[in-house]
């Protein structure tokens, strides 16, 4: 019997904010421990909370783009349990009445485009960090009270791929529309993972399980690999699924139990007095709407369309929010779009990729990419000098043509130094010579060679060509 | 399964709440607290004696909406004051029993 899986997933994006969700405190990332906390995010009685409207808006322009209705009445719930990495002993959340409802995103996978529903999208504050060593744990409330929201997805994905394809689009639109750094190493994005298997002639879903600690989008790959494979052991081999909280254990590879269903948490959810409702008007709403960014997709179309590049660059370029407004001040800056696309696509990518690096962070400036093609353009310099000009603009930016001067790469296209070079070449490499007389066309290429290193590199090398053909045509 | 999670509000199981707040009880405060919130639910059961039809749940006991405050940032409290008062610190973090789960 063949068995599918039905995966929902949970994810949990941190809102990039300033300050926290109830509180003022910062937001920023590797802070001292316990230095970005107030009464409100250390959970003193009495103390106060008071929303964050940037977060409301930063989770209803995700709503937005996700094509989810923007609730008109909202309000927040405690969430009640103990632990100590949430000293009031509730997490504020939304129950029942969350920000965003229903939704959905189309992404590519496989080949193919599929829509995966949304449920909802909410917000919540953040709990504490908890370090475990030894008898003692260590908690850190620096991420106490850090606005997210949380994504819930119907059980629309049928593999791994679809759920890994689907992060990466979600991501991309996160990111482009300001709504989340997504940075996967600073735990702006986590998720738990429902995920159960059914009989492929059957309806229905089967019995679930919930994966929880999941922070890479490799990790949520592996583990419904795992899960769904040990669900459908377990059934193949006569068993039951039971409904359990399984954990990810990254290093050795499985899930292992955390809870079963007897422990399963009751939160006793109630409204927050502390916290009045929120209400939107479809005005507001519109404004937002109007306000949204240009997503992935539709980035995607104009830069083939306003540049003249092909698809397949434009969906490279656009993958990337920085990546692609790097590229159209570039090509803005120039009158031949392709060439600056190629940089980009192969070059800049692959040295970013090499040193881990982002492209917000490195020296080189659209402006200065953009005289490099003008440059080669212009024949004033060749392409492995240009490359070599492009890598010390990426290590300390600067300017092309200076570059070019200072390291003596001005391209050689003074026809009697080439002519020179030439014959210097077919008389040290007679056989050469002959062998291409003789139709051997590859001993040109040789020949070629042979010139480009008399000249160190800063031949024409199609200007040698020709030169050479002519010569040896005679 | 508890009474309680059945919906049967006339009485609490004192040993299931506890459990939810990780409190050990000793028999003689279960059976304290038993008594003791019978009653509060018998209070609160006269509420179930007024007619609510079609009077809409409401969210909040003040009429109030949107209390908003804008996303300025402001720095932390002292971190030593922070600590001051914790049963177990190590000068940066809260340390607390080992718990997991
Ligand atoms: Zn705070």
């Amino acid at each position: 019997m063949k068995y599918v899986p039905a995966i929902g997933l949970e994810v949990h994006v941190q809102l990039l904010t300033k300050s926290k969700l109830f509180c003022a405190c910062r937001t920023d990332f590797g802070a001292e421990p316990n230095t970005q906390v107030c009464p409100v995010c250390l959970g003193y009685p009495g103390a106060l909370p008071v929303i964050n409207r940037e977060a409301v808006r930063l989770t209803a322009l995700a709503g937005l783009m996700l094509d989810s209705k923007i609730a008109s009445f909202s309000k927040f719930d405690r969430k009640n349990y103990f632990y100590p990495d949430m000293p009031k002993n509730y997490q504020i959340s939304q129950y029942d009445r969350p920000l965003c409802l229903g939704g959905g995103l189309a992404f590519e996978t496989g080949g193919r485009t599929r829509t995966v529903r949304l449920n909802r999208i909410h917000l919540e504050e953040d709990v504490a960090k908890s370090m475990h060593a030894g008898a003692r744990s260590s908690v850190d409330f620096n991420r106490s009270g850090i606005p997210l929201m949380e994504l819930v997805t119907e059980p629309d994905f049928a593999s791994a791929q679809e759920a890994y394809d689907f992060l990466l689009a979600l991501r991309q639109i996160l990111v482009y529309g300001g709504v989340s750094r997504c940075n996967l190493e600073q735990g702006n994005l986590r998720c738990d993972v429902n995920c159960s298997v059914r009989p492929e002639t059957r309806s229905g879903l089967g019995v679930k399980t919930e994966l929880k600690n999941l922070n890479t989008f490799k990790g949520v790959f592996n583990a419904i690999e795992h899960e769904a494979a040990r669900q459908i052991g377990i059934l193949e081999g006569g068993g039951v699924i039971r409904q359990e909280t399984r954990r990810w254990d990254t290093d050795a590879g499985v899930t292992e139990l955390m809870r079963s269903k007897e422990d399963v948490h009751d939160y006793r959810y109630f409204p927050d007095p502390d916290l009045m409702p929120i209400t939107l008007s479809s005005g507001q709403v519109e404004r937002w709407r109007s306000e949204l960014p240009e997503l992935p997709r539709q980035r995607r179309e104009r830069l083939a369309a306003e540049f003249g590049i092909p698809a397949y660059d434009a969906g490279v370029l656009a993958a990337d929010k920085a990546v692609a407004d790097f590229f159209e001040d570039a090509a803005r800056l120039s009158d031949n779009p392709k060439a600056v696309s190629n940089w980009v696509m192969s070059d800049m990518l692959r040295l970013l990729s090499e040193t881990g690096r982002s492209i917000e962070d490195i020296p080189v400036r659209p402006a200065a990419l953009a005289a490099l093609v003008k440059l080669v353009d212009g024949q004033a310099v060749n392409m492995p000098g240009a490359r070599e000009v492009f890598e010390e603009l990426f290590e300390k930016g600067g300017d092309p043509a200076e570059i070019v001067r200072a390291r003596g790469l001005a391209q050689v296209s003074d026809e009697g130094a080439l002519e020179a070079m030439a014959e210097q070449a077919i008389a040290e490499n007679a056989k050469s010579a002959a062998d291409y007389k003789a139709g051997k066309t590859a001993a040109l290429q040789f020949l070629i060679g042979q010139v480009m290193r008399k000249s160190k590199g800063k031949a024409n090398p199609a200007g040698v060509r020709e030169i050479l053909k002519r010569r040896l045509s005679g | 399964m508890n009474e309680e999670k059945r919906g049967d509000c006339s009485r609490i199981d004192v040993e299931y709440v506890a459990r939810l707040a990780r409190l050990d009880l000793e028999p003689r405060e279960a059976e304290l607290f038993q008594r003791q919130l019978t009653q509060i639910v018998e209070y609160i059961r006269a509420l179930q004696g007024v007619d609510v039809e079609g009077v809409e749940p409401m969210a909040h006991a003040v009429a109030v909406e949107n209390v908003f405050r804008g996303d300025v940032p402001r720095d932390g409290l002292d971190r030593d004051a922070v600590l001051a008062n914790a049963p177990e610190q190590d000068g940066e973090h809260f340390r607390v029993p080992l718990i997991v789960g």
